[in-house]
């Protein structure tokens, strides 16, 4: 029988709570815990047996006492209730308005866990996004359908390139009326960091077009667990059944990723590095993988998860496994930022994997990818030559060395950075790299056929 | 068939009562939603089980029925080309059966049982049969003889009936033995157990990759074992697709474990577009993929490395030459290890459980070169991604697999940052198959012997040098020193260095692999005689020759070595020229 409460926990530590089990209650069910103070909790069931069942909650558990306490089996896993009028609208972690209005109508409910696409229904993203920012246009190239994280730290602006993202993101010679959302997931951030976003959203234009999932720095950090969830299952059905294009930004996964460790220390489970869970990679797939583009569908999912990285440390298990699981990332470098370049894209660390496929001629222009190449090879040896003039001094490098020297400090200057509201076109941003390319002798350039040095190399002024 | 129940769900780790009477390794049928499972342990309180799907929903009391044998794979025509979960489930017939998501409990056929082959007996009535006996052909693809085997199990005997050339479906009886034995075209075969073979051949022929660096500086033997270990972005999944489209295996099998849906994707549309060198036909007629992604359950991805090499096994069995690419077994061992987790078995390094080694062992050893039951010779070789945390190669998957490779690719960080693909480095990298394969290089080219040895050593005097560059630059060597630098520059960008975009360079024949290689080291040589000779070193770094050595790679086809001759011939004319301008000078 379902809707029936039940009297009585065994035991109550952290999110977890042990109760008896007295209906056939199921695994990864739903349930409602009631303490004294009658606030109605959602947990689910972790682990069931004939006698005992342990649930998770997803909210605090002040005041829950052992014998006042009643647990009510609701039947279903957690669910979010889809319709278009998401649209606009804000929501907490588990998909409940916070916006004041009441629930959206709809008779549509989803398991926010989704469930994983089939390899074979996939379709490879192909299609270039421009985003005006050259850093990425040029040398990072965001896909529709990819995913596509910035790895940033404390006090590097994140926020205000996502916003950037978000704001200038456009296909090339696309109809340009495409339906699109942007669907945002906010964890554990302050609340000013979610106030900055719903301002940009509301001077762009597009705040009608937003879905917020917010579950803020005071919100229980268990609510996190879900909060991205709520947000994939919602743009999963603007995309997959409206057919719309939506674009996921997930802030900041280092908050999600400290409440699985929270769950899973208080579960008593073995820790693998840092104390994180064994099973973080693929916890964090279960989050990554649900964006792409499904045959048949007009639509497609492309996510941008924001992280900070622990001490700016990429090898830090949240960035690393991330990396293994996303296609590329986009790094934020503070020493680029202290040089007050912005944005501080890392000129190297940054990768975006599905760039080879959206790029050259057709798509963008034929010397993309070449130039890429070549640009990151030259960065490549600027660093290098910086670190020996670091040794021996300036003066005392080569000529050809020098040459490199000259070429980073134009590259960072004119080529990384750019200003927050310019939006530059593929076109412009491929111009300027072969312009950077000028600095450098003609010889150097083995990444780039002499065919397309003739064409594009712009001759001595 | 013995039937218990549930009595505890903790994630993808069940336990049940009542089935006493199962095998350890047994596939059972969880749940109402009948899901499959694997007994993984039996003690006094019941039998615990994996489950290959996702079970929300699964509560204590409902039934679980155990199929009374191991998990297996259908090994028959129709393998080809196709797409697998990790039990073996094809994935195209999932989609049309329950549309763009994967939904627990649904069924699929391993191989289509409908479709009807057309079957060329080799074998009459009267003939004798023993495991591994070739019975009949099937023309699986365009490029793909699918030879039917008698299954290993079989005892030796006489066929009692043989049925003529036709068309049959993979459960039709073909033939039975004297000793009532039924044979089809397709045969059951356990994927946790090897396949026996007649005996095991040494790894004396080089497995063709038409990527440089490994063919010529870190070689690989058909039937070897090969790591390649890389943090994220290093081009592990990159070097496994260039390797999985040019080497000269006859069938590829690609297991994309714990990754990305969208890698194998690319392959699944890729790889039917892609002509086979050799053949001329699509790439995919040869290639069978094994996607279980990052996202799909975890017990499934666990069996998934199993049921590739299964399938590896079962076509070396035929007599190929198999190459298996596990991308990766990292993911492989952190499924390991959440199993273990929720079994509550006591963890060793980094929460791995005690028995990652030899698991990893028994993967390995699973490859080779054989002789076959029926008699001919088969290869496998696997190709393992590691993706160590951080990038760190002291990490227990890492180190555990070094042990049993013989073939080490270690991708570097740097060279992956400068763009520099594949990312293998030069100074971590190490391959112990370069003497064994001396005596089939010597017969094709000789020249591979030598001009390896001096490369190699010249980079290794690169390295040195460059610790002396970082502390007070190039310019204060001499020009002997510097030289060795820029020689080792156009290694790196006119040999190393390839690009998998480029029509010309992405596949590079032995051929063209030794004379590239041997014309830059004789730039070296050259240049190095005409330095002692006295010429000043700007002599050397001026010549417009260098530049056109960097480029040879994507300038000249693969069917135009004379091109590279011709170079070469440019290249000795030149250093005439200096030879004579320096010998004069020394003599005056």
């Amino acid at each position: 029988m379902r809707g029936i409460e039940h009297r009585g926990l065994t035991l109550a530590e952290g999110p977890i709570v042990i109760a008896e089990r007295r209906e056939n209650s199921t695994y990864g069910e739903l349930a409602a815990v009631y303490g004294r103070d009658g606030v109605r909790r959602l947990g689910k069931v972790i682990d069931v047996s004939e006698k005992v069942v342990a649930l998770q909650l997803f909210s605090d558990n002040t005041g829950l006492s052992l014998d006042g306490a009643a647990v009510e089996y609701l039947g279903h896993p957690l669910e979010l209730r889809v319709g278009p009028g998401l649209l606009g609208r804000v929501f907490n972690g588990l998909g409940h308005p916070s916006d004041g209005y009441p629930e959206i109508i709809s008779s549509e409910r989803r398991d926010v866990n989704g469930q994983p696409l089939n390899p074979a229904a996939r379709v490879y993203p192909r299609d270039f996004i421009e985003t005006g920012v050259s850093a990425i246009d040029g040398m990072n190239t965001l896909i529709r359908g990819q995913k596509l994280p910035i790895f940033s730290g404390n006090g590097l602006p994140h926020n205000r390139l996502a916003a950037q993202i978000v704001r200038q993101a456009r296909i090339l010679a696309g109809s340009g009326d495409e339906p699109f959302a942007i669907v945002f997931a906010g964890m554990g951030i302050k609340y000013d960091a979610a106030r900055f976003f719903i301002d940009s959203f509301e001077k762009s234009g597009v705040l009608s077009r937003v879905v917020m999932f917010l579950s803020l720095a005071d919100a229980p950090s268990i609510e996190r667990l879900v909060t991205p969830r709520s947000a994939l299952t919602a743009a999963e059905y603007l995309a997959y059944e409206l057919g719309m294009h939506v674009l996921v930004v997930l802030t900041d996964m280092t908050n999600y990723c400290e409440a699985l460790r929270e769950v899973s220390a208080a579960r008593s489970e073995v820790p693998s590095r840092k104390g994180f869970p064994g099973y973080l990679y693929s916890d964090l797939a279960s989050i990554y993988e649900r964006a792409g583009k499904i045959e048949g569908s007009k639509g497609s999912i492309t996510q941008i998860p924001i992280l900070s990285m622990p001490d700016d440390d990429i090898s830090h298990p949240i960035p690393d496994l991330t990396g293994y699981i996303t296609e590329g990332q986009i790094v934020l470098e503070r020493e680029l930022f202290q040089k007050s370049v912005y944005p501080p894209i890392a000129g190297l660390s940054s990768l975006s994997r599905l760039m080879k496929d959206g790029i050259g001629e057709g798509m963008t222009r034929e010397d993309h990818r070449d130039l890429a190449s070549q640009l990151f090879a030259a960065y490549a040896r600027v660093k290098s030559v910086r670190n020996l003039a670091a040794i021996i001094g300036e003066e005392e490098l080569s000529p050809l060395d020098k040459k490199y020297l000259h070429f980073g400090e134009h590259f960072e200057a004119e080529y990384l950075a750019q200003g927050e509201f310019e939006d530059r076109s593929v076109v412009q941003t491929l111009d300027l790299g072969w312009r950077m390319l000028t600095y450098l002798p003609k010889e150097e350039l083995l990444r780039v056929s002499p065919a397309l040095i003739e064409k594009y190399l712009p001759k001595e002024a | 068939m013995i039937e218990g129940k549930i009595i505890r769900v903790a994630g993808p780790v069940v336990l049940a009562s009542g089935l006493g009477g199962a095998g350890l390794y047994d596939v059972v049928e969880v749940g109402i939603a009948k899901l499959a499972g694997e007994i993984i342990r039996m003690d006094g309180s019941g039998a615990t089980i994996q489950v290959y799907e996702e079970n929300t929903g699964m509560g204590p009391g409902e039934p679980v029925i155990s199929l009374g044998r191991p998990l297996s794979a259908l090994l028959g025509p129709g393998i080809m080309g196709s797409i697998y979960d990790g039990i073996q489930r094809p994935l195209s017939a999932l989609k049309e059966k329950s549309g763009d998501f994967l939904i627990p409990g649904v069924k699929g056929e391993r191989l289509d049982i409908e479709r009807r082959w057309h079957f060329e007996p080799r074998l009459k009535t009267g003939d004798s049969v023993a495991p591994g006996t070739v019975l009949g052909v099937v023309q699986e693809t365009s490029v793909v003889e699918h030879r039917v085997l008698a299954p290993p199990g079989i005892k030796p005997g006489l066929i009692k009936d043989m049925v003529g050339a036709g068309d049959y479906t993979v459960l039709d009886t073909i033939a039975e033995t004297g000793r009532g034995e039924v044979l089809r075209l397709a045969h059951e075969w356990p994927l946790r157990k090897p396949r026996p073979s007649l005996r095991r051949l040494p790894p004396t022929e080089p497995l063709i990759t038409g990527l440089r660096v490994i063919d010529v500086l870190f070689p690989i033997s058909k039937g070897g074992a090969a790591a390649v270990p890389g943090g994220f972005g290093t081009g592990k999944t990159m070097t496994q697709h260039a390797i999985a489209k040019w080497c000269n295996a006859d069938i590829i099998v690609y297991v994309g474990c714990g990754e990305r849906g969208n890698e194998m994707t690319d392959v699944l549309q890729e790889f039917p577009k892609l002509v086979d060198p050799r053949t001329g036909r699509s790439l995919m007629e040869r290639t069978v993929l094994i996607a279980n992604t990052s996202n799909m359950p975890v017990a499934a991805r666990e069996v998934s490395i199993y049921t590739g090499i299964t399938l590896a096994e079962y076509y070396r069995d035929m007599g190929y030459g198999v190459a298996v690419m596990a991308d990766s077994t990292s993911r492989w061992a952190e499924a390991l290890r959440e199993l273990s987790g929720r079994l509550e078995e006591m963890p060793a390094e980094e929460g791995f459980p005690a028995y990652l080694p030899t698991r990893l062992a028994e993967f390995y050893e699973r490859g080779g070169r054989v002789d076959t039951l029926g008699g001919g010779e088969g290869s496998v070789s696997i190709i393992g991604a590691v993706s160590p945390p951080g990038g760190d190669f002291s990490e227990p998957v890492t180190q555990h697999t070094k042990r049993f490779i013989r073939c080490f690719w270690a991708l570097d960080r740097d060279l992956a940052y400068a763009r520099h693909y594949p990312a293998i480095s030069w100074t971590d990298s190490y391959s112990e198959y370069s003497e064994e394969l001396l005596a089939w290089w010597d017969a094709v080219n000789p020249d591979w012997k030598n001009v390896r040895k001096r490369a190699l050593e010249l980079l290794k005097k690169e390295q040195r040098l460059e610790q002396i560059v970082r502390l007070i630059g190039p310019d204060a060597l001499p020009d002997e020193q510097r030289l060795v630098l820029i020689t080792a520059d156009l290694i790196k960008s006119g040999f190393l260095q390839q690009s998998s975009f480029d029509d010309i360079d992405k596949y590079c024949s032995p051929e063209k692999q030794v004379l590239l290689l041997r014309c830059i080291m004789e730039f070296h040589r050259r240049a190095e005689s005409v330095i002692k000779a006295g010429a000043p070193l700007v002599k050397i770094t001026s010549l417009p020759l260098r530049e056109k050595l960097s480029r040879l790679k994507s300038t000249v086809p693969n069917d135009r070595p004379e091109d590279i001759r011709a170079a070469e011939r440019e290249l000795a004319a030149v250093f005439d020229d200096l030879d004579r301008q320096y010998r004069k000078e020394s003599l005056r």
